[in-house]
């Protein structure tokens, strides 16, 4: 259970609840065993993280660290999601960074702004499209070796005759969202719980 | 300007991220600047606009953004350099600054023009009112408002305020507050989140008060206080209801090894257990306890006591687990409740509640199910269109985020091979159908063997259910034939699909359709089976009702019988005879307590059978696989047995059956619904160890999402299927003469008939058998089947407006994506995209900075003017990088000659023509 000692003060609870999906019980630190946010980021890196966040300590954990976390370790994309979310791009995550990926993958986020993060996770090269290389990387990474390239070039052909509007040969933000939001299962499949 | 350029190299750097947060900064000190000025002695005009911009951000005590541009250009202001240390990235913000600040410079006339009169107003009402200096005037009340805006600064302005201005103040804190509400769903840095709702906070919190005039300012104070403990009390129950959802983490963890699809099952199940409490504590509350605390204690009357000839064999284990004895009597079954008018010191009107739980039941039931299916489908939104997005869909929303287990992910990456390997088989050749006549007799025969099987277990259960009947009237009775009936149905239920999953492999169909086939067959075979044991149990009734006319007769003759041989042996003594033991009464069948005692065993050993089958065919042989493994000749695990896979769709269809159960058993058997609440919850521990201990991830992924409502559907379903034969009784058979609480009845609804004519004043009586009367129901009901028509031509007609709708959306964004094809896109979404992006990915080759300055100058200086302009700056900071700019700034001619890649990786240098 660990000490009494405020982790946040109310009016920062507040803010985080104003600003995120969270209710205030996953924020906050409660038992090690529920696993809340800041447990969580503390639990990466405990000599680093301090208990105390009343004053809005300004630390980054790399995302080496922060990608073994269970939720994120199996994901093919856990990199790419850890950049997105990171200030910096690299994948340094400040708590308040840490937050908002939460709070995006989490369940009560609306689906719009679930897209343009998803769009950002699979812009492998951040350059504001989905090119056709992004689109084989991701193939890539969710297939691993298991498709011929030749099949995995295909799959990527398709995919941009499907979903690329303007045919410019890439897709941009609105290609992405038009194609997805039509899609059955997203809202359902891109969310962590923690 | 040459003080940019030192900057310049810096705002390159960050180009994006700062474009994305000028915009919205430039937002906010738009409205900010209209509440601001109204306190500021605002003297300056033109050019002083610019640095105003800052000022008044000062005032508002926000994160200071833009000191060093105020700085640079209004020198005599001292205070804010105190503040610049907490600046963390000064930079950043004066470059941002002095961007924004430019266009407000020059063209910031029009906001200059709208501001002149009420600022000259203001302005006269301080000169006069103050003899201050202006700058110390500005100065203090910057410190005023910074601290507190209910000082004397601020009431000072509060009496210069005019309607116009209240109004206008009102609108920008109203703004503020949908900007509180809505921030999360921003797509900003949790920082930036965080500032904006600090100031957002804080100006609402300064001008709220203000707000309001004369005696309606206190009101208003107070409703905007009463407004925030209102909030503050809807967020706290709000957290407090989500605290109160059991079983989150045990969901979550079953989810995260087994993919959404077996979770979707659990949470069906805690919806289904929410719901049973409901009833539950409908039927205990309404009916159990009141009878159990206020009506006749056991053994007062004939019908709460065992009779004569039972009573050695009552307390036997046996007897009791077959809901005889004891238990047969007690409250758990209908016949124990009496038909006294009320009860207790209350006057509870027990018949007439029990009558009112029985159909609150299936009120209550279905309303919860259509409203849950309502809402389902209104999530469930994309309309998608098979086909379209095959392979889109397959990469982006394949893969389950929730998955966090190595095993699952492996499982996730095999089935996401395979179906892209399946779509690429489909999409190399269409159709290769090289036997079709095969596969249409295989079909046809799978079918007809299916229909014999249905056909055939049907009649299984009837013949069981009428030899159970003869066995009734013989003592000399083993385990076996007692319990007949349930063994074959639940055997029925285990049998059945796995038959079905056989010769469904005969059919060869594609793997979803299979499955679809499956779901429908495994409920024909349950719905047919439960429906052959009602229309048995329905002959058992009428059986039973013929018995009871002639005990009816026998026990009334007995009675009389009694008192003539009461009166012949004691002819001294006058008055009442001493009552008759009321175990030695001759009472009737009680046909409501046996269909109550018939539902509630099939609902016994329906839990039994699949504990069981849980016990055994996973746990066991999960057991057997894991550690004969060592010793075996073939490898067990990856062999035949293997680890069991978790049966959703049986497990759901079974579920959807025993609540069926449930609804029509309720309503003789009170207690059933307490035994439900108790499956429901020792099941969910049960299953969610079960699956966690001995089962292994699906290979084949069925999918969550769809079937959610299917089964929901189905739960429908059942419900008016069950709902049908209980009303059926009610309305239609006469309740047993010396049991239940409707005993003596003509039907069971003459009670509320006996309520609206004895407890109800006698107009209202009246007016309900005018209501009652055809002549009025059946104009009522046409009326209602005209409404009916009515709506559903109109949601027809709106249906089509929605098609019509997004056909033509659709069409426009085509167009419009064909019309600025090279161009680069001016969406808001776009532009919130760029500032998350990193900015180390956007440095530009160095010989670009120096000239993005003045190429952006023309662009940026009208931006100011007005909307028109604004859009076409959001142009500029829409596009993805700094180089991809090029075609915009140029003259929008034809397209450019390679629109494509080169231009969109953000590595090369930008075209230059």
């Amino acid at each position: 259970m660990g000490s009494k000692q405020t982790t946040f003060r109310d009016d920062q609870l507040d803010e985080y609840q104003d600003c995120t999906f969270f209710t205030s019980k996953e924020i906050l630190r409660g038992p090690r065993t529920t696993r809340r946010l800041h447990g969580r980021f503390r639990d990466l890196a405990p000599n680093i993280v301090p208990m105390d966040y009343t004053n809005n300590p300004d630390i980054t954990l790399p995302s080496s660290v922060i990608t073994t976390m269970p939720e994120l370790k199996e994901n093919p994309f856990c990199q790419s999601i850890v950049e997105t979310f990171s200030e910096d791009g690299k994948g340094n995550l400040s708590f308040n960074d840490f937050v908002d990926m939460f709070s995006v993958l989490s369940e009560m986020a609306p689906l719009d702004l679930k897209i343009i993060y998803a769009f950002k996770i699979y812009d492998f090269n951040r350059d504001g499209f989905l090119c056709e290389k992004d689109v084989e990387e991701t193939v890539h990474r969710l297939t691993g070796e298991d498709l011929r390239p030749e099949e995995r070039r295909l799959v990527s052909q398709r995919v941009m005759e499907e979903a690329d509007l303007d045919g410019d040969g890439k897709l941009s933000v609105i290609d992405f969202e038009n194609m997805i939001s039509k899609a059955p299962d997203f809202i359902s499949t891109f969310h962590v719980r923690i | 300007m040459p003080k940019k350029s030192d900057v310049t190299r810096k705002l390159e750097d960050v180009g994006i991220e700062i474009d994305g947060e000028v915009e919205s900064a430039e937002e906010d000190t738009n409205a900010k600047s209209k509440g601001g000025k109204k306190k500021t002695a605002a003297g300056k005009q033109g050019k002083a606009a610019a640095s105003e911009d800052g000022e008044d951000e000062d005032e508002d005590d926000e994160p200071p953004r833009g000191r060093r541009a105020a700085n640079r250009k209004k020198a005599a202001q001292k205070q804010v350099e105190e503040e610049d240390s907490d600046d963390e990235i000064p930079q950043r913000r004066s470059a941002g600054n002095r961007r924004r600040g430019k266009p407000g410079a020059n063209g910031g006339e029009n906001r200059e023009s709208n501001k002149r009169n009420k600022r000259g107003g203001k302005k006269q009402k301080e000169d006069k009112g103050k003899g201050k200096g202006k700058d110390d005037d500005k100065n203090s009340k910057k410190k005023n408002s910074s601290e507190d805006s209910k000082s004397e600064g601020g009431e000072e302005e509060e009496e210069s305020m005019s309607e116009g201005e209240r109004a206008r103040l009102m609108e920008e804190v109203e703004e503020k507050k949908k900007l509180i509400a809505n921030i999360r769903n921003k797509p900003w840095r949790m920082k930036r989140r965080l500032k904006h709702l600090k100031e957002a906070q804080l100006f609402v919190d300064k001008f709220e008060g203000a707000l309001g005039k004369g005696k309606g300012r206190k009101l208003y104070a107070y409703k905007v206080m009463m407004m925030k403990k209102w909030i503050k009390f809807q967020r706290d129950f709000e957290n407090f209801k989500t605290a109160c959802i059991p079983w989150e983490r045990k969901i979550k963890e079953v989810e995260s090894h087994f993919g959404s699809s077996v979770a979707s099952y659990f949470i069906f199940l805690r919806w289904m257990y929410g719901m049973n409490l409901v009833l539950f504590s409908l039927t205990f509350g309404l009916v159990v306890i009141p009878e159990v605390l206020m009506g006749l204690p056991y053994g007062s009357i004939p019908r709460k006591t065992v009779p004569r000839e039972e009573q050695d064999t009552a307390m036997d284990y046996s007897v009791l687990t077959d809901f005889n004895g004891y238990c047969k009597y007690s409250v758990l079954f209908y016949g124990y409740y009496n038909n006294q008018r009320t009860i207790g010191f209350l006057k509870f009107r027990l018949p007439l509640s029990y009558l009112m739980v029985g159909i609150g039941t299936f009120g209550y039931s279905l309303m919860v199910v259509i409203r849950t299916m309502a809402k389902n489908a209104d999530v469930g939104g994309g309309d998608g269109e098979d086909s379209e997005f095959t392979f889109a869909w397959k990469m982006f929303t394949s893969w389950d985020y929730l998955i966090g287990n190595a095993e699952t992910a492996d499982n996730k990456y095999a089935s996401i091979t395979t179906s892209f390997k399946e779509s690429i088989v489909d999409e190399q050749e269409n159709q290769k159908d090289e036997n079709i006549h095969l596969r249409r007799f295989l079909r046809v025969l799978a079918n007809f063997l299916i229909t014999c099987t249905l056909g055939g277990s049907g009649y299984l259960i009837y013949f069981v259910v009428k030899r159970s009947q003869e066995f009734a009237n013989r003592d000399d009775l083993g385990w076996y034939e007692k319990n007949e009936l349930e063994i074959i149905m639940s055997l029925l239920g285990l049998v059945g699909p796995m038959l079905f999953e056989t010769i469904a492999e005969l059919e060869d169909y594609h793997p979803r359709i299979a499955l679809k086939w499956q779901l429908g067959r495994i409920f024909a075979l349950f719905l047919g089976n439960l429906y052959t044991f009602l229309l048995a149990l329905f002959d058992e009734v009428n059986a039973k009702l013929e018995e009871e006319k002639a005990i009816k007769n026998a026990s009334i003759w007995f009675m009389k019988e009694y008192f003539a041989n009461y009166t012949a042996n004691n002819p001294n003594e006058t008055g009442t005879p001493p009552p008759i033991d009321p175990a030695d009464v001759i009472r009737g069948p009680c046909w409501e307590t046996t269909v109550g005692i018939e539902f509630v065993k099939l609902t016994i050993s329906d839990i039994q059978v699949t504990y069981l089958t849980i016990l055994i065919g996973d746990f066991l042989r999960a057991l057997i696989v894991r550690f004969l493994n060592y010793c075996w000749c073939w490898d067990l695990e990856a062999g035949w047995p293997s680890y069991g896979e978790f049966d959703i769709s049986g497990n759901v269809l079974g579920l959807v059956f025993n609540q069926g159960m449930i609804w029509m058993g309720s309503f003789y058997a009170p207690g059933l619904v307490g035994i439900n609440v108790l499956r429901l919850l020792t099941s969910m521990y049960y299953q969610c160890w079960a699956v966690m201990a001995c089962n292994v991830p699906h290979e084949r992924v069925f999918k969550a999402s769809k079937s959610n409502n299917f089964y929901m559907g189905l739960l429908l379903l059942i419900l008016f299927l069950s709902l049908l034969p209980v009303v059926y009784t009610i309305m239609s058979l006469p309740p047993s003469f010396d049991c239940g609480p409707f005993s003596g009845k003509e039907r069971m609804f003459d009670v509320i008939i006996e309520t609206i004519e004895l407890d109800l004043p006698a107009f209202l009586g009246t007016l309900f058998s005018y209501a009652a009367n055809p002549g009025l129901i059946i104009p009522a009901i046409l009326l209602m089947v005209l409404a009916i028509y009515y709506l559903n031509s109109v949601s027809e007609a709106y249906k089509n407006a929605n098609n019509e709708l997004k056909k033509k959306m659709q069409m426009a964004r085509d167009e419009e994506k064909n019309r600025r094809n090279n161009k680069d896109s001016t969406n808001q979404v776009m532009k919130d995209l760029e500032d998350l992006l990193p900015n180390r990915s956007n440095v530009p080759p160095p010989e670009e900075k120096k000239d993005k300055p003045d190429e952006r100058k023309p662009k940026v200086k009208p931006g100011a003017a007005g909307n028109a302009v604004n859009l076409q700056k959001d142009v500029s900071l829409a596009s993805a990088n700094p180089n991809a700019r090029g075609p915009v700034t140029q003259a929008p001619g034809p397209r450019a000659p390679g629109p494509g890649h080169s231009r969109g990786r953000g590595q090369g240098p930008p075209p230059r023509p």
